[in-house]
């Protein structure tokens, strides 16, 4: 009897139970309602966007001209004609008598139009007003955004990923190390100064990025740096949150692992390298995450520093294919769908530290 | 071969001042234990003796040569945390191996001496596990391990056993002991559990506020302390003081009188005694002479009467409502309630004068060996 009821009790286990989760576990009640309905506006609110961008990268120049739009990629359909170089579209026209043709046009001409029939190409090519013709359409995702991006342009877009991998990467493990460090001498060590030091740097955060922009700029220059990847790599190595973050959490490290580690011989190098970043990879995890999160997706900085082609980031190129004459939306769409696919990825992959971490963050 | 000495070590932490001055002498191979209530210091010294802390003055010696400004692992003393400070991140191996790493030692050797250690305290299996995954008994050999591992001249153990539960502290007291049995090593542990001082220690070094308050054998200790602190904190459970003054003094005895008692004649065994001196008289537990109904002793009324069967502790109350407490082997009659007569056994009793210094007893005048008692008279 225990059994049957705990069995009916029991939420509905697997990966996926939580999906299904409900107040008190028993019989549907109206908070549910209204929470299920609360996310569900979150995740249409965050996602259609998302989720637009990705199908309209899929679509042609022509498509995504159209008004009103499509929601989803649509082209035309084509047909092989004897005796014509390309595939020739295909269009439903409606005869004089009412009776619907399958035609396709050779050419254009006003408000009339040369098609001829694919199934009798013998009866040579007549004229059709244009008003009586359907373009008969499929739902078709071309991959050519994609591979003109990539192959196209001379592959330029490979210098772009290789720029925007290369300061994120190198930009991430420089500031770990030194916001590491910073962490440990102001967490572990007793001197003068340790919390005028720590407000200092906690003082900062009070500065937009903005205000400084042209300093560093200038500091930049002054080092001959501009037009250089470096140039974005090094003025934002240190950061306020990561010190801070990576002080609170080795603050919970033990003294007494230190004092072992001291009197086990080891110097307070290998003591940093051994025992403390070891030990501190869930914060160092989450200083990872929020750095390349914040490099990979950097503008203002890059804009001003890298001023030639060969070392735009991603995001410089992205910005670059819309000026004062046109916009690319194809190009636009697939690069931004391909710029954001590693975040994704590294979100998918870390949620679990970023979560934890962001928690930690907050109680301590 | 490892004797330490201690001149004058003092230490402030700011305005401060955790140790006013230490004199101490540890011979080669002793089990010094320091014993002392909490925030006497006892753990302060060991970890100036570690050179995790910096001496304010003095001098520590180890084999005549001052270590005084030597770091931490260059004393040749290894240390045993209250918190074992594993390194949670590191198997077994690597916890008990990465002090030999650091000092690049032959990797056969270390082998050789992560081998010895872990077959010496029974780890060879936990050898490739985290700290995470052992019981507390285990963390606790492991700590030993990592100490023994590096050979050291002495070992220090800051209250080693006061995380385990009771059952394992007792068995791991028996092992350390055996350990140093078997090493030779000096050997200094910190402990607030005087059972743990009584059962372990060569060499007891009670401590309060600082101050060395006694040194010596437990057992010295126990049967003559020198002063009321430490009368009073060696021993489980603690001796009883009953307060008065000195009546009249004759040739061979004394009369003490407190103000709810009746005055009880004592056989005098000191010449420095005067009438109306103030002094209190401390009688163990075990120490305490009972019979039922009237009689010359002291009159108490029992409010708890113990039974762990084997021993019984009679929770007693003074007319003044002060607490006296019966140590008597076996079971015990007596009730709540009940009215004893106690007094003290002949010559196992001891005498504190006001500021609570003992008073000698003159040469010739030993204490009594302890006595067993037989049941209720």
């Amino acid at each position: 009897m225990v059994d049957v009821t705990l069995a009916r009790k029991s939420a509905p286990s697997g990966t996926f139970s939580w999906l299904f989760a409900r107040r008190g576990r028993q019989g549907f009640d109206w908070s549910d309602a209204l929470t299920y309905g609360f996310l569900l506006l979150g995740v249409l609110v965050m996602f259609t966007p998302v989720l637009w961008v990705v199908i309209s990268s899929f679509k042609t120049p022509a498509n995504l001209s159209e008004f009103p739009p499509t929601v989803l990629p649509y082209s035309a359909e084509r047909v092989e004609v004897e005796g014509y170089a390309q595939p020739l579209p295909l269009f439903e026209v409606a005869g004089e008598d009412g009776e619907v043709r399958l035609l396709a046009q050779i050419r254009r001409v006003g408000l009339n139009a040369q098609m001829i029939d694919p199934q009798d190409v013998e009866a040579g090519p007549f004229t059709v007003p244009v008003a009586s013709a359907v373009p008969l359409r499929q739902v078709n995702f071309v991959l050519e955004n994609y591979t003109n991006l990539l192959v196209g342009q001379g592959g330029d877009i490979w210098r772009y990923v290789y720029n925007s991998l290369f300061i994120t990467v190198v930009a991430t493990v420089i500031t770990l190390i030194m916001n590491s460090m910073a962490a440990f001498a102001l967490s572990k060590y007793k001197f003068r100064g340790r919390n005028v030091a720590l407000l200092a740097i906690l003082a900062t955060l009070m500065i937009p990025a903005t205000v400084v922009l042209v300093p560093t700029y200038l500091i930049v220059a002054q080092l001959g740096l501009v037009g250089n990847l470096w140039g974005v790599i090094l003025p934002t190595v240190a950061t306020p949150t990561g010190v801070f973050l990576l002080r609170q959490y080795m603050l919970t490290i033990p003294d007494e692992l230190i004092e072992a580690a001291r009197m086990d011989h080891a110097s307070e190098w290998r003591i940093f390298w051994r025992i403390i970043l070891p030990l501190s990879s869930p914060a160092l995890a989450v200083v990872a995450i929020f750095s390349i999160l914040s490099r990979w997706n950097d503008f203002l900085l890059p804009l001003i520093v890298l001023n030639r082609r060969e070392v735009f980031t991603l995001q410089l190129a992205l910005a670059s294919y819309q000026n004062e004459n046109e916009i690319r939306y194809d190009l636009l769409l697939s690069m931004t769908t391909l710029t954001a696919l590693p975040l994704a990825l590294s979100f998918i992959f870390l949620q679990r530290y970023i979560t934890s971490g962001i928690a930690s963050t907050g109680i301590k | 071969m490892a004797k330490l000495v201690l001149e004058k070590v003092a230490k402030s932490f700011g305005l401060v001042n955790v140790l006013p001055g230490v004199d101490l002498d540890i011979e080669d191979g002793e089990f010094v234990v320091f014993v002392g209530p909490s925030g006497c210091g006892k753990s302060t010294l060991l970890r100036l003796i570690a050179g995790l802390e910096d001496v304010s003055s003095g001098d520590i010696l180890i084999d005549g040569d001052s270590v005084t400004h030597v770091p931490a692992a260059d004393r040749g003393v290894a240390m045993v945390f209250q918190s074992y400070a594993l390194y949670p991140h590191m198997t077994v191996r690597q916890n008990l191996s990465f002090g030999l790493e650091n000092i690049r030692m032959q990797r056969p050797e270390i082998e050789r001496r992560v081998g010895e250690a872990a077959r010496l305290l029974q780890i060879e299996q936990l050898l490739e596990r985290r700290p995470k995954e052992l019981s507390g008994g285990q963390r606790q050999r492991v700590a030993i391990g990592r100490a023994i591992t590096r050979d050291p001249k002495i070992f220090l153990f800051d209250e080693p056993l006061s995380n385990l539960d009771a059952e394992l502290r007792v068995l791991m007291r028996i092992e350390i002991t055996r350990l140093h049995e078997r090493l030779g090593n000096t050997m200094i542990y910190v402990t607030h559990d005087q059972i743990e001082a009584m059962t372990m220690a060569d060499k007891i070094v009670v401590l309060r506020g600082g101050v060395i308050e006694q040194v010596g054998a437990p057992l010295e200790l126990y049967n003559q302390p020198r002063n009321a602190f430490v009368a009073g904190f060696i021993g489980s459970p603690r001796m009883n003081f009953v307060e008065g003054t000195i009546g009249e003094v004759s040739g061979e005895t004394f009369t003490f009188t407190s103000p709810d008692l009746p005055a009880m004649t004592l056989p005098r065994r000191t010449a420095s005694l005067a009438a109306g001196q103030k002094v209190s008289v401390g009688v163990r537990p075990e120490d305490l002479i009972v019979s039922k109904g009237k009689g010359s002793g002291w009159p108490v009324t029992v409010s708890v009467a113990e039974q762990h069967g084997a021993n019984s502790y009679i929770h007693c109350s003074r007319p003044n409502g002060e607490p006296l407490l019966i140590h008597q082997p076996g079971q015990s009659a007596v009730e709540r309630g009940d009215i004893l007569n106690v007094s003290p056994v002949p010559a196992r009793w001891h005498l504190f004068d006001a500021s609570g210094l003992r008073i000698e007893i003159e040469p010739g005048q030993e204490m009594a060996p302890p006595i067993l008692h037989t049941a209720i008279q």
